[in-house]
């Protein structure tokens, strides 16, 4: 048997180191550790609650939206504003202009490399590896040279979100009842015009380098797979969710729960035991404690580790989405090749990506040309002298959730619990591995599994700064 | 590239990558170009390390940046990006199952100057603020603590504008290490952060005769919803952000004073007008 630590993990967002154990050829035990603590929710304590508006916005610079979305939820929550229709609206073209940006980044910048021989990329750049390469010099040719497209593609995406966003990264223009921006129709235009320019690319370039993918890769769809898919919905317009909330438990919907939420600790660095809903965690870091191996906590729903992100909010629209989008993910499917229950896997999630952004970027047309410029764009704001909030969507990386409890006008507490908080997890109090470490746990590898441990972890997109605050 | 490169190591420490999207987001020259050509006649970088976008992976990755020091001594450039979380004996952040505060050190000793991109970088940022938790400081904060003598260049911004790190490297690369008179007492560049917002504000005119935003979404100036643009040092109107298309204030948000050094603390609560003593404690006059 032979034991090999990948650390650090490139090509994902902040500090995650790997362990895997091989034996035989196959992948007997693996733990992911989360290698970063700042104390964000600490730090956010007795200040003023609009501060952790733009203080959780700045938990990740990659999806700082999903923070100012979900912070902008549990605000509102907490102070009971309703935003208008205008509001909802611009914060939903925002934020799916982040989606957007986050999966060309993702697929092109940190996956795909993964699939692109040494000489494709020049410098540090370069995989550094031939193995197990299966596109044509012409293919592999194209592919580099979308690589670099894409870096483009991804700016413009990044200025969409500036468009009515303030500036990216770290979006400075949704707050707690609404957005601080009312756009001219000259900017709406300029919206419009990019984000058809990017759609172009989406469906131009993006879809058939992820269907080529696919078709070379595709046992890559059994491979890193996880049972149970959890999702909190996301983009809501007068009470209703572009992607509906729910879980799949032992391959059975149900819909979400969220009194159903617990967060362990007990392989975390943090002192204490046991699981408890995030309103009444209380825990101190201890980077001593005795069987901890992750700054990563354990969120477990109903009591199991569920894999959250595309694969989850693409397996629950496909139940109870609306039909649009059962038409897309279908057309797409097929052409890859795949059945609804390959989504979650190493492929299946690119592929997931693919269908969202398309159906995203199609809801965004819609969303545009429903906006009214006449119109506020915010209600005002009081602050309770207590209060408490829950401000749950999800991320482009999976479910996310804010909680607050406000006392004397001032934050008492503030629970962040992330995608990657939910994917990347260690073992919980039953010993039970998290997501990723299932995913990886029983994989078949040629090699010393190095390979296929980075296809597998880099497909759920980890993301450390927003798994650890 | 045809020129010289000269070799740029990106340390991550703790941070969150939005200083590296920032970058990922420069026009003109853009990231291809800081990546494949030259940047000023004859010269360009060579960027060997940054984790997020390299191909290798595990110890191929992290033997690149353990053999830096010895091979290029005092010919390379570290930027560091994020916070350096100092207590707990540096466990509170590790990459390679080595303390960041153990690697940005020995990265930074062999370094022929160091650029801290970003305000956590520069000066602790957000990690640092009350109660700090981890003990997170600047990188230089972190130098003179271990007594190493490495100039450093500050480049703050939560993130920094991608043409404020454009800038810096050019003047880096075109006329080498900036001398003191080059730097502002915050250890910037003297000729990129030049000017308080206040005083190039498009809504200046509003403040001028006192017509205030009565909320989020209105016209008029953003003082009394708590914008700290009088007391922030940076060419945000001047450039504005993301290819020019907007930038804090254009789009109705109160400045939050990201780049400067007490950042977040002293400007925080970020949406309450501060009162004259916290005004006065935090102003420290155009520099």
């Amino acid at each position: 048997m032979s034991r090999i630590t990948i650390d650090p993990i490139t090509r994902i967002e902040g500090h995650l180191r790997v362990e895997i154990e091989v034996e035989d050829g196959v992948i007997r035990e693996a733990r992911c550790s989360g290698a970063l603590y700042r104390g964000i929710e600490r730090i956010l304590e007795g200040r003023h609650p609009l501060d952790a508006q733009r203080i959780t916005t700045r938990i990740c610079g990659v999806c700082p939206l999903a923070h100012s979305t979900a912070a902008s939820l549990c605000l509102d929550d907490a102070l009971g504003l309703s935003p208008p229709r205008n509001g909802q609206l611009l914060r939903n073209l925002i934020y799916g202009a982040n989606y957007l940006h986050n999966h060309v980044l993702h697929f092109y910048h940190l996956a795909l490399p993964d699939y692109l021989p040494a000489r494709a990329l020049p410098g540090a750049l370069s995989p550094g590896t031939d193995e197990d390469r299966r596109t044509f010099r012409e293919e592999t040719q194209e592919l580099a040279e979308h690589y670099l497209e894409a870096l483009e593609m991804r700016r413009k995406a990044q200025e969409l979100v500036a468009l009515f966003g303030g500036k990216m990264p770290h979006d400075m223009s949704i707050v707690p009842g609404g957005v601080t921006y009312r756009p001219t129709l000259g900017e709406v235009a300029a919206f419009r015009f990019r984000l058809r320019e990017i759609v172009g690319f989406i469906e131009g370039t993006y879809i058939p380098d992820l269907l080529l993918l696919a078709e070379r890769y595709h046992d890559y769809f059994e491979l890193g797979k996880v049972g149970n898919l959890l999702t909190f919905g996301c983009f809501p317009l007068e009470g209703e969710r572009l992607f509906p909330a729910g879980a799949i438990l032992g391959g059975e919907y149900m819909p979400l729960d969220p009194g159903e939420i617990r967060e362990g600790i007990s392989h975390s660095w943090y002192s204490g035991d046991g699981a408890v809903p995030p309103w009444e965690e209380e825990v101190e870091p201890d980077p001593d404690k005795e069987g901890g191996y992750s700054w990563i906590k354990s969120p477990r729903y109903r009591g199991e580790p569920c894999e959250v992100g595309p694969a989850a909010r693409v397996a629950v629209a496909l139940q109870v989405g609306p039909q649009e989008f059962r038409e897309i993910a279908g057309d797409l499917l097929r052409e890859a090749g795949a059945s609804p229950g390959a989504l979650s896997s190493a492929m299946g999630r690119h592929l997931a990506r693919g269908i969202e952004a398309l159906f995203i970027a199609r809801a965004m047309e819609r969303w545009l040309s429903e906006l009214d410029l006449s119109a506020p764009v915010a209600v005002e704001y009081r602050i309770p002298v207590e209060g408490r909030g829950e401000g749950l969507t999800d991320a482009p990386r999976g479910a996310l959730g804010h909680w607050i409890r406000i006392q004397g006008k001032r934050i008492a507490h503030y629970q962040v619990i992330s995608p990657t908080t939910w994917n990347a997890s260690p073992r919980d109090e039953r010993g039970v591995p998290g997501p990723i470490e299932q995913a990886l746990q029983g994989t078949r590898v040629q090699g010393d599994g190095i390979l296929e441990a980075g296809r597998i972890v880099r497909s759920f997109d980890p993301c450390l700064a927003c798994a650890i605050q | 590239m045809r020129g010289e490169a000269r070799t740029v190591v990106w340390f991550q420490a703790a941070g969150c990558t939005g200083c590296s999207v920032s970058l990922m987001n420069a026009a003109y020259p853009d990231i291809k170009n800081l990546l494949l050509d030259e940047i000023v006649p004859g010269k360009g970088i060579a960027l060997v390390f940054h984790a997020t976008l390299m191909g290798p992976t595990g110890r191929p990755a992290l033997e690149v940046l353990e053999k830096i020091p010895a091979e290029e001594a005092g010919e390379y450039v570290l930027v560091v990006e994020g916070a350096i979380p100092t207590a707990a004996g540096g466990r509170y952040g590790t990459v390679g199952e080595v303390p960041m505060r153990e690697r940005a050190a020995e990265l930074a000793r062999g370094a022929l100057a160091v650029l801290a991109f970003g305000t956590c970088a520069s000066y602790g940022g957000i990690p640092s603020g009350a109660p700090n938790p981890t003990g997170a400081v600047g990188v230089g904060e972190l130098l003179r603590r271990e007594g190493i003598e490495v100039p450093v260049v500050n480049v703050p911004g939560c993130p920094p504008h991608p043409r404020w790190f454009v800038e810096t490297v050019v003047i880096l690369l075109a006329r080498g290490l900036p001398g003191p008179e080059d730097m502002d007492d915050a250890g910037r560049l003297k000729s990129v952060y030049s000017g308080l917002i206040h005083e190039h504000c498009p809504r200046r005119p509003d403040f001028d005769v006192a017509r205030f935003a009565p909320y989020f979404g209105e016209r008029g100036c953003l003082y009394e919803l708590g914008c700290k643009g009088p007391f922030t040092d940076a060419a945000c109107p001047e450039h504005a952000w993301n290819g020019g298309v907007n930038w804090c204030i254009r789009a109705g948000h109160p400045c939050i004073g990201c780049v400067e050094p007490d950042f977040p603390d002293s400007f925080s609560p970020f949406f309450r007008k501060l009162s004259l003593e916290e005004e006065k404690a935090t102003y420290r006059g155009a520099r």
